[in-house]
């Protein structure tokens, strides 16, 4: 179980935690599957539209969602997860992280400390609704 | 007849049919025969009581039932429901 991700996906991703701390930052993931090993190939930031406290909670809204599955149809994509940022935190899920999981997404989070990268990592929710780390490869692909 | 379209995570349960159709003249009713069809898919839709899953946002069309009549919400032939899960986390 491993998750490749283009370098200027991975780019777009920290870039976007980065400039949204102190607040969390949240978007999606596309790309391709074989088998348990998935591409990243393209990122999508979107708003965090959390009511409340921003700097540790996320939420998409769903008409978000709704036009990333428009999008990863017509692009022929999978839409393989969402990204999150834990500021002055590890990049590990929490236990409000795997109570809201779905099965089946990668889950990348990135670890910013007083404004700075961190670490990034990525989880996948197994049979038993448990996060496993799933490793985080750069993709043979040049972009 | 309504289109129902299955959202990724939840493609598993489906054979990965990603759209699926449906009888039924209201929400409730589409989303029962659904339930139906894919015993496994149920249980993330549904909640013990038989109401839909907190979790779980339906739209038709580019609305979200709240914003209609809920579950009551009438479908026409060739209606297309989008099952939406919330996404949502947090560091702690």
């Amino acid at each position: 179980m491993s998750l490749h991700i283009t370098h200027d996906a991975r780019e777009r991703i920290i870039h976007d935690a980065i400039q949204t701390f102190p607040d969390e930052c949240c978007g999606f993931l596309y790309g391709t599957e074989t088998g348990d090993d998935r591409l990243i190939l393209e990122v999508q930031a979107v708003g965090n539209s959390k009511d409340g406290d921003k700097r540790r909670r996320f939420e998409i809204k769903a008409l978000d969602y709704l036009r990333a599955e428009r999008y990863a149809e017509a692009n022929n994509l999978l839409l393989l997860g969402v990204y999150h940022s834990h500021p002055d935190h590890p990049s590990v899920p929490s236990e409000h992280d795997r109570v809201a999981a779905q099965p089946y997404f990668s889950y990348v989070i990135v670890s910013i400390l007083a404004g700075k990268y961190n670490t990034i990592q990525s989880w996948r929710l197994n049979d038993a609704s448990q996060f496993e780390e799933e490793t985080i490869s750069r993709s043979q692909f040049s972009n | 007849m309504a289109t129902v379209i299955i959202p990724t995570p939840l493609r598993k349960f489906t054979g990965q049919k990603t759209k699926l159709e449906v009888e039924g003249s209201s929400v409730k009713e589409a989303i029962e025969d659904l339930a139906l069809n894919f015993p496994d898919l149920k249980k993330h839709l549904i909640d013990d009581n038989g109401r839909l899953r907190t979790f779980v946002n339906i739209f038709v069309g580019d609305d979200d039932i709240r914003d209609l009549q809920n579950e009551s919400t009438t479908l026409q032939d060739g209606s297309v429901i989008s099952i939406i899960p919330a996404i949502a986390g947090g560091s702690h």
